[in-house]
C-alpha cells in the first residue's frame, strides 16, 4: 500500500514509477523551478527527498554518477541540512525531467562541465532545509511548542528541554500535510556548523562496486532480452549495402540480422553468438563521400586556415604595437590530436520498442536528450519513452552524446522484445565522437627585462559548442574553444585571442574530460614557460611575477612549488615542470617530476598538486579526482592520438589506443588549501593541469620543448 | 553443444558453441554480470576470473577449454579470506571511481596475493599491469593491495 501526501501530477508520476512497497513520500508543493533556478530561489524538493516511516531517506540523484563521486557528494549536501547520517540514505536515480532535475548552470538535466556541485550546492541544501523545517514544525505542533525551541539531529527532532524526541519516520505524514516554507525564508547552516560537508565521507557506491553487484547499463537484465552486436560503417558516414543473413543465422544462437541506415546488428541469445554472427555476415559497405579523408589533410587544412584571422574572443591593449616595439618576440605553434574517450564500459544500450511505448536502459549524462532522441526516431511522444538511467562505467564526456542510444533504438525498432546492443571495443574507439584536433598559433613580446608586453593566441579547430549548444556559439567564438586562453591567470598589458572554426571532414567532435581547459591550459602554460625560459627566469618565479593580482592562483602555485621541493638540484635528464590554472571555478597548480632516458623514454616520478576549490564537500573525492583526473590527462599526453586514413579511424583497441597502466602510473600528491569561497568543480581540473606540468618538466630535463601532443619520445633521445 | 561447468561451486549446463568465450557464458547465459567486458582481446583485464585458482581473461577463454575446472568470479571471491580482505581494503580506501574495472582488478589482486602474500610495489605493478583503469585509481589499488596483505 502506498500513502501519499499532496502529490502533484508530476510528483505522482515520479513517485509511482520510482517507489515500491510501503513508502511515504514527504511531498512538498512543486514548482517549475528551472526557470527560477538561475536565482536559485524556488524549487521542488519532493524531486530530491523521500522519507519513509522507518526514517530511511531516499535521495533522488539528479546527476549521473560516472565515477566522479557526485552521488555521495550530493547526498552530503542534502544530509547536512536534513540532519541525517549518510548511513540512513538510500540513493535512487532520477527519471528524465528537466523541470525537476535540470542542472541550474546548464539549464537541462546534463551532467558535465564539472558543474554538479556548483549547480546544486544551494538547491540541494535548500531541499534538505525545507524537509528539516517541516519535520521540526510537525513535531512542534504535536508537542504544542514553538518550533524555534526545537532542533533536528541525526534523524530525530528534539524539543528545547531535551526530554522529548520524535524520529523522522514518525513525523513524515504530518510533515507532508504542512505548507512548505519558501526557499528565501530558509536559514541554511553556517559552514562552521557543518557536520558532513567538508569531512571525508566514504562513497556510498563503493560496496556494490567491489562484489560485482553494481549494475551498469551493460548489466541490465530484462525478461526476454536478446543481445546484439553492432557494426557501423568503417568509413565514417558510410552505409551498409548488404549482409549475408543466411551465414549469420547459421551461427548457433543467432536470431536475426538487422540493417539500419548506418549499421548492421546481429541479434542473438548471447554476445558470443552475436559477435560470431556479425563476422559471418560479411557486411558489404557503401563507403560514401569520406573514403579519402585522412589526418594529414585535416592538419594541413587547419594549418592553412590558422594563417588568417579568426573571430575575436578578447582584445585588450594595442597588441600589434606592443609586439612591434618589443625587445624580443616569440612565436610558436601548438598542436593537439583527436582523442577518443575509451571508457572502460563500452557503449551499450538496451531498448524495448512497442507500438505505444519505448523503454531504454542505459547510462547517460543526458537523460532528457536521450528521451527526446528516442521519441523522434520512434515517433512516440516523449512521455511514452521511459529512460532507466544507470551508473556509468566511465563517462569522460562520451555519454553526453546520444548516438549510441539512437543506433540502439533503430535496431530495436526491428526486433520483437527487448534487445541489448553492445559495441565491441573496436566499434567504441572507431565510432567515438572525438576531442577536436586543435592548431594554435601564439606570439608574445618581451620587454628588456623579459616581461611580457603582448600576448596573442589564435585557436583553430572544430567547435563542439556550435553543434551541441548553438546559442552559446556567438559571433564565431566558441566560448569552450577559448576557455583558459581568453582569460589566462596572468596579467598581460596587451592580449588578443581569437577562435577560428574549422570543421574537419567526416570526424564528429565532442566534449572530452577537461574540455576547453584541457587544450588551452596546455598551450598557455607551455608558452608562458617558453617566455620564462627566454627571459632566463625561474619558471615559478616568472609566473609569480605575473600573478600579483591573483592571490588564489598565487596561493596554489606557492604551495605546489613548496611541497614539490621546487628548485632542488636534479640529476642529469631529470627535471621539474609547473603549471597553473583557473578552470571550473577551481584554482590548481601542479609540479611534475620527470626523468628522460637516453632512449627518450619517460618516467613520470610524481605529480604534486595544490588545489583551492573553495569550500570542500568531500575531501577524499577531491583527492581521488585529482589522482584519477591527472592520470587521465597523462595518458593522453603520453599516448593519446586518434588518426584517420582512407576515412577510417586507424586505432581500434587498447593495443593501438594505449591506456596508462599501473606500472607507468606516478604517485599523485594532493594538497588542499582551505578556503571559504564558493565551491568549485573538481571532475576535470586535474586532467587539464597535468599536460603542461609534464611537458615543461621535459623541457627542464632536456631543453626540448614539446609543442605537439602526444609526446614524441623519439625527439627526446640523447644524441 | 552442451557444456557442464562449475562456477562458484555450482554446476551449470549451457548449450552454446564450443568457441563461445567464458565471459559471455557467465554474463549472458548465466546472468552473472559482475565479470565485465572491456576489450574482447585480453588487453584490459576487466573480465578476469579464476580457473582453478589461476587468473584468466574470460574474454579469451573458450567454454570448451574450461572442462571440469572450478571457475571463480567476483560474485564469490569474498568467500575467501584473501578476497574478503581485498574487498574491505577497496572499501576502506575508496578505491573505485566508476568501478567498472574493479571486478577484474580485485580478481587479479587475489591471484597475486595467493602466490605473493606480501607483494612489493614492483610485484604489484607487474601482476596488475594487465588490468586497465581509465579512471586512474592505480595508486589506491597499490595501497589497497598492501593493506589487504597485512
Amino acid at each position: 500500500m502506498q500513502r501519499k501526501g499532496t502529490l502533484s501530477r508530476v510528483d505522482r508520476r515520479n513517485f509511482l514509477k520510482l517507489s515500491g512497497g510501503l513508502v511515504v513520500a514527504l511531498t512538498l508543493p512543486s514548482s517549475k523551478w528551472t526557470a527560477e533556478a538561475q536565482a536559485s530561489a524556488n524549487f521542488a524538493p519532493n524531486g530530491f527527498i523521500r522519507i519513509d516511516n522507518q526514517g530511511f531517506v531516499t535521495m533522488v540523484m539528479p546527476m549521473a554518477e560516472m565515477g566522479q563521486g557526485i552521488h555521495t557528494a550530493h547526498s552530503m549536501l542534502l544530509a547536512e541540512e536534513l540532519e541525517v547520517g549518510l548511513d540512513k540514505v538510500r540513493l535512487e536515480l532520477s527519471p528524465p525531467d528537466d523541470a525537476l532535475y535540470g542542472n541550474p548552470l546548464l539549464g537541462s538535466q546534463t551532467t558535465g562541465g564539472s558543474t554538479s556541485i556548483r549547480g546544486f550546492w544551494t538547491p540541494l541544501r535548500q531541499a534538505g532545509a525545507i524537509a528539516r523545517t517541516l519535520l521540526i514544525e510537525a513535531a512542534a505542533r504535536q508537542w504544542n511548542v514553538d518550533p524555534k525551541t526545537c532542533h533536528a539531529l541525526n534523524g530525530l527532532v528534539l524539543d528545547g528541554t531535551g526530554s522529548r524526541q520524535l524520529a523522522y519516520g514518525a513525523l513524515v505524514d504530518a510533515a507532508a500535510a504542512l505548507p512548505a516554507p519558501a526557499a528565501k525564508d530558509l536559514t541554511l547552516k553556517d559552514p562552521k556548523d557543518f557536520r558532513i560537508i567538508g569531512t571525508p565521507q566514504k562513497r556510498l557506491d563503493t560496496p556494490p562496486k567491489v562484489n560485482g553487484t553494481a549494475s551498469f547499463g551493460i548489466d541490465v537484465k530484462v525478461p526476454g532480452m536478446k543481445i546484439a552486436a553492432i557494426s557501423i560503417s568503417p568509413v565514417l558516414g558510410g552505409k551498409p549495402k548488404s549482409a549475408d543473413e543466411k551465414a549469420a543465422l547459421a551461427v548457433k544462437g543467432v536470431r536475426q540480422v538487422v540493417l539500419t541506415d548506418q549499421a548492421v546488428a546481429v541479434v542473438a541469445d548471447h554476445m558470443g553468438a552475436a559477435k560470431k554472427g556479425l563476422e559471418a555476415a560479411a557486411i558489404v559497405w557503401e563507403d560514401g563521400a569520406n573514403s579519402t579523408v585522412n589526418s594529414v589533410d585535416i592538419v594541413r587544412q587547419l594549418e592553412e586556415a590558422s594563417k588568417t584571422p579568426g573571430s575575436v574572443a578578447r582584445s585588450e591593449g594595442d597588441v600589434e604595437a606592443a609586439l612591434a616595439n618589443a625587445s624580443r618576440r616569440l612565436d610558436a605553434v601548438y598542436q593537439l590530436p583527436f582523442l577518443a574517450h575509451a571508457a572502460m564500459e563500452p557503449m551499450n544500450c538496451t531498448v524495448h520498442v512497442r507500438k505505444d511505448a519505448c523503454d531504454i536502459w542505459v547510462g547517460t549524462q543526458v537523460p532528457t536528450m536521450a528521451q527526446r532522441t528516442a521519441a523522434q526516431i520512434t515517433g512516440l511522444p516523449a512521455q511514452a519513452v521511459n529512460i532507466h538511467n544507470h551508473i556509468i562505467g566511465g563517462g569522460f564526456g562520451r555519454r553526453l552524446e546520444i548516438d549510441g542510444i539512437a543506433h540502439a533504438v533503430k535496431v530495436a525498432q526491428q526486433v520483437e522484445g527487448p534487445v541489448k546492443v553492445i559495441w565491441s571495443r573496436e566499434e567504441d574507439i572507431q565510432h567515438d565522437m572525438y576531442r577536436p584536433y586543435y592548431y594554435d598559433r601564439l606570439s608574445a613580446g618581451l620587454d628588456r627585462d623579459g616581461k611580457p608586453v603582448a600576448w596573442t593566441h589564435r585557436v583553430s579547430g572544430s567547435s563542439v559548442m556550435a553543434r551541441y549548444f548553438p546559442p552559446a556559439f556567438k559571433n564565431g567564438v566558441d566560448p569552450d574553444g577559448v576557455e583558459g586562453a581568453a582569460e589566462p591567470p596572468y596579467a598581460f598589458p596587451a592580449i588578443h585571442v581569437e577562435f577560428k572554426q574549422v570543421e574537419p571532414p567526416a570526424v564528429p567532435t565532442a566534449w572530452w574530460r577537461g574540455v576547453g581547459p584541457t587544450h588551452n591550459v596546455f598551450v598557455v602554460e607551455s608558452f608562458i614557460d617558453e617566455l620564462a625560459a627566454a627571459a632566463k627566469a625561474d619558471a615559478v618565479a616568472y609566473r609569480k611575477s605575473l600573478l600579483g593580482h591573483n592571490p588564489r592562483a598565487l596561493g596554489v602555485l606557492t604551495t605546489a612549488a613548496e611541497k614539490a621541493g621546487w628548485g632542488k638540484a636534479m640529476p642529469a635528464r631529470q627535471g621539474m615542470g609547473v603549471s597553473v590554472q583557473f578552470a571550473f571555478g577551481t584554482y590548481m597548480a601542479m609540479v611534475a617530476e620527470v626523468a628522460v632516458g637516453n632512449d627518450g623514454s619517460l618516467k613520470i616520478g610524481r605529480l604534486v598538486c595544490a588545489v583551492d576549490c573553495g569550500l570542500q564537500v568531500n575531501p577524499d573525492t577531491i583527492a581521488a579526482q585529482i589522482e584519477g583526473g591527472s592520470l587521465f590527462g597523462l595518458t593522453a599526453a603520453l599516448h593519446g592520438a586518434i588518426t584517420l586514413k582512407d576515412g577510417r579511424i586507424e586505432q581500434s583497441n587498447f593495443d593501438t589506443y594505449i591506456p596508462l597502466r599501473i606500472d607507468e602510473a606516478p604517485v599523485v600528491e594532493t594538497h588542499v588549501i582551505k578556503s571559504a569561497a564558493a565551491p568549485g568543480g573538481m571532475g576535470e581540473a586535474g586532467t587539464a593541469v597535468v599536460f603542461p606540468a609534464v611537458t615543461n618538466a621535459i623541457f627542464a630535463a632536456t631543453g626540448k620543448r614539446i609543442r605537439t601532443l602526444p609526446i614524441n619520445t623519439d625527439l627526446l633521445k640523447n644524441s | 553443444m552442451t557444456f557442464s561447468i562449475k562456477v562458484n561451486g555450482s554446476d551449470h549446463t549451457v548449450d552454446v558453441d564450443g568457441d563461445t568465450p567464458l565471459l559471455w557464458v557467465l554474463r549472458d547465459v548465466l546472468g552473472m554480470t559482475g565479470t565485465k567486458f572491456g576489450c574482447g582481446m585480453a588487453l584490459c583485464g576487466a573480465c578476469t576470473v579464476h580457473v582453478d585458482g589461476q587468473p584468466v581473461r574470460s574474454c579469451q577463454t573458450s567454454i570448451d577449454s574450461v572442462g571440469g575446472s572450478a571457475v571463480t568470479t567476483i560474485e564469490s571471491i569474498g568467500e575467501s579470506a584473501t578476497g574478503k580482505a581485498l574487498q574491505q581494503a577497496w572499501i576502506d580506501l575508496d578505491v573505485p571511481q566508476c568501478g567498472y574495472c574493479q571486478s577484474g582488478q580485485i580478481m587479479s589482486a587475489a591471484a597475486l596475493l595467493a602466490t605473493t602474500p606480501k607483494p612489493t610495489d614492483a610485484d604489484i605493478d607487474a601482476a596488475m599491469s594487465g588490468n586497465v583503469c581509465r579512471c586512474g585509481t592505480y595508486q589506491r589499488i597499490r595501497a589497497a593491495i598492501h593493506r589487504a596483505a597485512v
